[in-house]
């Protein structure tokens, strides 16, 4: 393979091993319908192939995957299908041409749980049926447990174990593979609610609502003549005092959304939502200043959310320069160095720009920045979403021990379920911008009211092949294959 | 869960330690004198290898430029307009030679004594217009871009519009409605300014107001509006710091079309007149036909005059730009222990 010339390995790609891409919406070429795109691999190959024949080809291929009306979506464009749907498009343009070998680098990242759980099992249907091979190269050990036969754990560039996914989940060898596992939050277990003490739940239970939605409604202007679209419907919920309230649902569920509302970032259209004894419906920007103050808001991807002319000292004490003229400017210093002790990094990164760390670091800059001011209500918007396993669980720690120590409450989104279990008091499970679901964890884990709560908690992967093997199971009963359209 | 976390791949490991390395120069910079923070010195000091070369070469030029305008009286030999000196007429087209070491014009000027003069009018043409542009140009756009709304669909109109206008038609209205058609050495530069300006500014506005569109969505500007900054900072610091990267390009390459325009008006007899300011442009175009006849000396050298000015300018400001930008800056310390790891 490594030798091998240029004509050689392009007559070797497709045919024999395919490839697909951890983020299918850039994947795909977005000015061409899809069976061009499949067609494009195919007269590669077989380059006296007629228009007719790669259609039919195409056909077949999404068929294959499990698109509905394939005849009719071969003619759409990539912007037309969802993301799990341009996945199994990806899929389909490796079967068509018969790979033997698909190399599928982190398919599922992109994808929300449920859709993961149907292309999970579309991939291992597919393996089943045309006999092929899969590599599929990710850092989520619930999908390896769901997936893989054997496995190859990877650290600085060398392969450091290798073994059968059940030997390596029942007893791994090497001290970063355990790591690593200890490192995967795991649905179920250390639920937040329940290491609280008795007191403690009744202390929360009992404290002062900081954030009161009643009936929230927020709508996007829709284009002119057509109608508004409305992302969130009618909400109700409560965030009081030192708590944790986490927000579940996949994409486009509406809980971003919600989050920017209660910082002031998005204007609600109806209902009622009081931030910290402010209405935020109808506020004007000048009478919500002084309570900017007393929120912190973490963004989902540190790579863009900070100034990249800025040293972290200045983006850290950017609130301070905003909401506390009077310090001066060695006050400043100060605070800022005491901030980044707090969120365990050293003093000297202060001058340092953001380009110069990494994810996990610039994570716990931009907690340092949320936090400068001692807020009362943090929103965390998916803080941790963009970063590895074992950088997660690190920053997470962190998160859990300032809300600990600092005892404010906070609004954690997510559309991890293990991940906000682990964290929060109070779980809100969002559902196409209705709240399905809203309880402390164990509730909502083990008696799920919502048909959509049970399917995202049996669509989470597990890291543990034998119980994972169960869910599965349980979940086909439930749900039937996941070959079917998602 | 408390685990003293497995370094992960990429995370602190090499990176950490050529950055702590770092970190004391940066700390010694921070401290040093005021003189030394100021943007070209600065850039200077933080500048090495190639993005160095580029920058001193470029200074060499720029400052070469703004001394022989500052001492033009004292470095020419003859005035500018001076056709004759100690009552000897220098007479027309004549050879380099000691008297004259780059020859004479067909209307009997020092083509050497031109050259420096010429130095004034383009410093002040260019410095006029530029500024005039750059300041207009960037405040409307940063305005436009983040305001939004019906101001921004005038003001983008107003720019198409004046887009669409040929820019020398413009130049030569602009000149007849400021000076009348006079030209008088500040009067002409005025003029040509002022209408450089007019022709430019939509250039900046518009690549301005693109980037702070873009910008006005990214995160950290969303994490300033969250924090309850103001709009006017959120303006100086967030967009326009991160806007400007572009700036520098069409700000050199304005500077030599401002030039360049200059040099068309006066061709077309609105620029300045021979008598009242030495030009490149003019003297050019006055030399266009001499060169079928072997005179070479009256287009050369101020043709070689505007492109060293030009490159000049050009220099510094690409390597300004890409020294300013953290992530296009090369590093010293970085490359350094980069060559140690290779050994």
């Amino acid at each position: 393979m490594v030798a091998l010339s240029g004509p050689r390995l392009r007559a070797l790609r497709g045919e024999d091993v395919s490839m697909i891409f951890q983020e299918p919406s850039s994947a795909l070429n977005p000015v061409f319908p899809i069976w061009w795109q499949i067609g494009e691999g195919l007269r590669a190959h077989r380059p006296k192939m007629t228009r007719k024949e790669i259609r039919a080809e195409a056909v077949s291929a999404l068929e294959a995957v499990g698109i509905p009306d394939a005849a009719e979506r071969i003619d759409r464009y990539p912007h037309e299908f969802s993301g799990g749907q341009k996945q199994r498009i990806m899929i389909a343009m490796a079967l068509a041409l018969g790979a033997e070998l698909i190399v599928a680098d982190e398919p599922t990242t992109a994808l929300d749980v449920t859709v993961q759980a149907e292309i999970l099992d579309l991939l291992r249907d597919v393996r089943d049926r045309f006999d092929t091979s899969l590599i599929v190269i990710t850092h989520n050990m619930g999908v390896v447990a769901d997936l893989a036969d054997s496995v190859a754990v990877m650290y600085r560039g060398r392969i450091i174990e290798r073994a059968g996914v059940k030997e390596l989940f029942a007893e791994p060898r090497e001290e970063y593979t355990k790591k690593l596992l200890a490192a995967v939050p795991h649905l179920g277990r250390r639920s937040a609610w329940t290491a609280l003490s008795e007191e403690q739940q009744q202390e929360i239970e009992e404290a002062p609502p900081v954030v009161v939605a009643e009936d929230l409604v927020i709508e996007y202007p829709g284009r002119l003549g057509k109608p508004a679209f409305r992302a969130v419907k009618g909400v109700d919920f409560t965030i009081r005092a030192g708590q944790v309230y986490g927000l579940v649902g996949e994409s486009g569920s509406g809980k971003t959304t919600i989050g920017r509302a209660i910082a002031g970032l998005e204007r609600t259209t109806g209902g009622s939502l009081q931030v910290l004894g402010h209405e935020m419906n109808g506020v004007r920007e000048k009478a919500f200043k002084p309570v900017r103050r007393r929120i912190g808001f973490v963004f989902q991807d540190p790579a863009t959310s900070f100034n990249p002319h800025l040293t972290i000292q200045e983006c850290i004490a950017e609130p301070l320069i905003v909401h506390e003229k009077a310090l001066s400017a060695g006050q400043r210093e100060q605070k800022v160095r005491s901030l980044l002790e707090a969120v365990e990094l050293p003093g000297d990164y202060a001058r340092r720009y953001p380009h110069e760390l990494s994810g996990g670091q610039r994570q716990r800059i931009s907690l340092a920045r949320a936090l400068v001011l001692e807020p009362e209500l943090l929103i965390a918007d998916e803080p941790t979403s963009a970063l590895d396993v074992s950088v997660q669980a690190t920053v997470l720690e962190l998160f859990r021990e300032l809300q600990q120590r600092l005892g404010f409450a906070a609004l954690f989104i997510s559309h991890d379920l293990a991940v906000v279990d682990s964290l929060a008091h109070r779980i809100g499970v969002l559902f196409r911008g209705d709240l399905v679901e809203d309880g402390h964890g164990p509730d909502v884990l083990q008696r799920p009211q919502h048909d959509y709560t049970r399917k995202l908690i049996a669509s989470l992967p597990v890291p543990d092949p034998a119980e994972q093997a169960k869910r599965r199971a349980a979940f086909a009963r439930e749900w039937g294959s996941g070959a079917a359209a998602s | 869960m408390t685990l003293s976390n497995p370094v992960p791949p990429g995370e602190e490991s090499t990176a950490d330690t050529d950055l702590a390395a770092e970190a004391a120069t940066v700390a010694a910079g921070a401290g040093s004198p005021w003189y030394l923070r100021l943007p070209i010195l600065s850039h200077l000091r933080r500048s090495v290898g190639l993005q160095r070369g580029m920058l001193v070469t470029g200074l060499v030029l720029v400052l070469g430029l703004l001394i022989t305008a500052l001492l033009a009286p004292l470095l020419a030999p003859y005035g500018f307009a001076a056709t004759s000196a100690d009552g000897t007429a220098f007479g027309t087209q004549q050879p380099p030679s000691a008297a004259h070491p780059l020859g004479t014009t067909v209307t009997g000027f020092d083509v050497l004594s031109r050259v420096i003069w010429g130095t004034r009018t383009a410093v002040a043409v260019m410095v006029c217009a530029v500024a005039a542009s750059l300041f207009l140009g960037v405040a409307l756009g940063l305005l436009s871009g983040y305001v939004g709304g019906w101001l921004d669909r005038v003001l983008v109109m107003l720019a198409d519009a004046i887009y669409a206008f040929p820019p020398l038609l413009l130049a030569i209205v602009m000149s007849i409605v400021i000076s009348g058609g006079q030209s008088n050495a500040w009067g002409g530069i005025l003029a040509a300014a002022l209408s450089i300006t007019v022709v430019f500014i939509p250039q900046y506005f518009r690549v301005i107001r693109a980037e702070v569109v873009r910008l006005k969505a990214e995160p950290f500007v969303e994490a300033a509006k969250v924090v309850g900054t103001g709009h006017r900072r959120i303006m100086g610091t967030h967009l326009l710091r991160n806007a400007t990267r572009t700036l520098p390009l069409i700000f050199t390459l304005n500077a030599s079309e401002s030039i360049l325009t200059l040099a068309a008006l006066g061709f077309l007899g609105f620029g300045i007149e021979p008598t009242s300011a030495a030009e490149w442009g003019y003297d050019l175009n006055r030399a266009m036909s001499d060169a079928t006849s072997g005179i070479w000396w009256t287009g050369l050298f101020p043709g070689l005059a505007i492109v060293l000015a030009v490159l000049g300018v050009t220099l510094v400001g690409e390597s300004v730009n890409d020294l300013n930008d953290p992530r296009l800056r090369t590093r010293r310390k970085r490359r350094r222990s980069e060559k140690k790891v290779a050994a």
